[in-house]
């Protein structure tokens, strides 16, 4: 894992003084709401329905046990004992006091976290593959290059007032975790024909109200000059981007506006002229980076243990588990451990102080200290021994942390919605635990396999309802809550949009809708075909008639 | 509204003395008829990529931030900076706050037409941070550069 050296911990504390000065100043009515709102905003505080709102950032999804414990501590401490993680590796606390804010930073920054650029109109946290260092399929760890990104974007003079907020995603395997086609930027590591590393960059892609999948604009970009690349994308889209509707200031709009072609132009234009050797590092900083992740001490371990084995025939409900919640890592011997922050009928996200503490706990004695946060709001443990696998089960499990749902229908993504939300029209969150509740049976919930439901409370998607198996939007019709569902979305390698299939269901309707719809792919289904793959099979049309023709 | 320039890395006040203003499209329509001016006007869309002419021409060059939040004539200054090696002096207009003075100053500006009053504050707006992770168009040196000389050293 990356460690501050002294700049960056200077940095860091240099930052939490300067925002120290900001609230002091805004507390004296030294400056207006309206000057703070960008200073605060910069620093990941949102002021939400009922109180500020923390956002804290987790870069490239990665955490030390210690981290986890501050984590912990600040949810204790400053808050209502619990956080919230977000699909953008973040963690929100949704009840801080603002003359705690400058404190809390501080905290943080003794643990080497903090919450910078997580909001406002800049370079947002850098999102990666929460298996990144232990997935088989990768081609390197995309993780060095994800702090390269966030040092580089950290205070950019030139970013930090843009068009509007900008989010970069990496990805280093052709099973694609991180979204990266639905990013601003998408970076997918790979390897040329020659065996040289280097990017393919995708730009443009994104949710809400406009949702695009991104365009490829470079097919292969040599890994070292990744920043001027980034540099030069960024500078189109400073000055060209809308300012006139922050509707329409997000790159898609830019890129799709000019074609995918033409940007690419500009980008190659611009990054010609560049100055390119004050950007890009240096093969010794590179190096040095690449150094802090070198794979960890793995033993050297049998394939299988067979004590694994025993416990599995034994324990039908560890078995269940192991299926549904762990992953083939890239060392024999090691497994990847999901934890399942899903549990039947609970909040997505959310995860309490004590059970923080539980997962920094069993990172450091079962998983060489590392733990990682999903996109899909489920926290990771990579790197298990097999011989520590039960272990492992029972003490999640007696923290209501071993949910077997993983990638299934009650492994839900939500956005906080109109419980927290203030630009939401209509609640998230008990649509989620409601829909949970009804699925909650695992062995229903396992014979169906893989079914992605995500819901957004409002247009601005960030619940990613556009790329859901089954997506859910909530409006607002008159005062009252409906929801508008769509079909056929993908957030992975196999990106695409959903479809919107018909009139708005009321929030008593729409359990019942995705019943229904579960119901049909459940009679339709040829082989092991996956939700998705019936869908993209049949069409829209049988299944809105499913869903309509008995309501 | 005080004007303030930036020399050495210290802010001071200055006197405003009479430019001839004249902007970048009436200078780029006719820039005979223009030849008594002594400052550029760029307004902050306007495409510069274009620019073949030399601006050294020019004692003064002024970019606007209509709002703070438009962040435009950041890149405008890196380009003026590093691309077209404008050595005048660059002069942020508008809407000029504390809390992005050191952002304009690390683009190239080096004079703020300032919307405020408190003078002082912006010395310590100057100085909040001790190093920078990226090179700009000022001559701050980036952590990484740091860093090799720290290793080379040791």
């Amino acid at each position: 894992m990356y460690r501050y050296d002294e700049f960056d911990a200077t940095m860091v504390q240099e930052r939490t003084e300067q925002f120290r000065g900001q609230v002091a100043r805004r507390l004296a009515g030294e400056i207006s709401e309206d000057e703070f709102k960008p200073l605060r905003l910069m620093n990941g505080l949102y002021l939400q329905l009922h109180a500020y709102m923390l956002r804290v950032a987790i870069p490239y999804g990665t955490l030390s046990s210690r981290q986890m414990r501050k984590l912990a501590h600040v949810a204790r401490v400053y808050d209502k004992g619990y956080g919230h993680f977000t699909t953008r590796q973040n963690i929100q606390y949704n009840w801080p006091a603002l003359v705690d804010v400058p404190e809390i930073l501080a905290e943080l920054a003794e643990a080497e976290m903090h919450a910078i650029q997580t909001s406002g109109n800049c370079i947002r946290n850098v999102t990666s593959d929460q298996y990144a260092g232990a997935a088989a399929d990768e081609v390197e760890d995309p993780r060095p290059y994800a702090e390269m990104i966030r040092q580089w974007s950290t205070f950019h003079p030139e970013f930090s007032f843009l068009p509007r907020k900008f989010k970069i995603a990496i990805t280093a395997a052709e099973n694609d975790r991180a979204a990266v086609k639905v990013h601003d930027i998408g970076l997918q590591l790979l390897k040329n024909e020659a065996g040289e590393v280097g990017f393919k960059v995708i730009v443009g892609g994104g949710l809400g109200r406009t949702p695009y999948v991104g365009h490829v604009i470079r097919e292969f970009l040599p890994k070292e000059y990744l920043l001027s690349y980034l540099e030069a994308i960024l500078r189109v889209y400073n000055l060209q981007g809308r300012r006139d509707n922050i509707y329409k200031a997000r790159i898609k709009i830019l890129v799709n506006a000019v074609g995918g072609d033409h940007f690419r132009e500009l980008v190659e234009a611009e990054w010609a002229a560049m100055a390119k050797t004050n950007v890009d590092l240096p093969v010794e900083e590179m190096a040095r980076i690449h150094a802090y992740f070198a794979p960890p001490a793995f033993e050297t371990l049998a394939p299988e243990s067979t004590a694994l084995e025993g416990q599995r025939d034994r324990d039908p409900e560890f078995a269940r588990w192991l299926r549904a919640n762990t992953v083939a890592h890239k060392v024999p011997g090691y497994t990847i451990v999901n934890i399942s922050l899903k549990p039947i009928g609970g909040i997505p996200g959310d995860a309490s102080d004590a059970q923080m503490d539980a997962v920094a706990d069993l990172a450091e004695q079962y998983s060489l200290d590392e733990i990682r946060v999903t996109h899909e709001q489920n926290l990771v443990l990579p790197h298990v021994k097999q011989g520590d696998l039960y272990t492992v089960w029972r003490a999640l499990k007696a923290e209501d942390l071993a949910t077997s749902n993983i990638g299934m229908v009650s492994d839900i993504i939500a956005c906080p919605g109109l419980d927290y939300c203030n630009l939401a029209n209509a609640r998230s969150i008990p649509i989620a635990q409601r829909i949970s509740e009804r699925f909650a049976d695992l062995d229903d919930q396992e014979e169906l396999g893989e079914l992605k439901i995500k819901i957004s409370g409002c247009i601005n998607a960030c619940g990613h309802h556009h790329v859901g198996h089954i997506g859910i939007l909530g409006v607002d019709k008159k005062g009252e809550e409906f929801y508008q569902v769509t079909l056929g979305g993908s957030g992975a390698e196999d990106a695409s949009l959903g479809d919107i299939v018909g009139r708005g269901l009321s929030s008593t309707e729409v359990v019942d809708a995705v019943e229904k719809l579960v119901g049909f792919y459940r009679e339709s289904r040829q082989d092991n075909e996956r939700f998705l793959d019936t869908y993209r099979r049949l069409g829209a049309e049988p299944f809105k008639e499913a869903l309509y023709a008995a309501a | 509204m005080p004007l303030l320039k930036l020399s050495e890395g210290r802010l001071s006040p200055a006197l405003e003395e009479a430019l001839v203003e004249v902007s970048f499209e009436e200078w780029v329509e006719n820039p005979q008829a223009n030849a008594e001016a002594t400052a550029l006007v760029i307004s902050n869309d306007a495409p510069l990529a274009d620019i073949a002419a030399d601006l050294n021409g020019f004692d003064v060059i002024i970019l606007d931030f209509p709002t703070f939040k438009d962040g435009r004539a950041y890149s405008q200054a890196r380009l003026l900076r590093e691309r077209f090696s404008y050595t005048g002096e660059l002069r942020a207009r508008g809407h000029v706050l504390r809390d992005q003075i050191l952002f304009m100053a690390r683009c190239g500006f080096d004079a703020f037409d300032f919307h405020g009053n408190d003078i002082d504050s912006l010395e310590a707006a100057m100085r909040e941070f001790s190093y920078v992770y990226q090179a700009a168009a000022d001559s701050a040196e980036p952590v990484w550069r740091r860093r090799l000389k720290t290793a080379a050293a040791a």
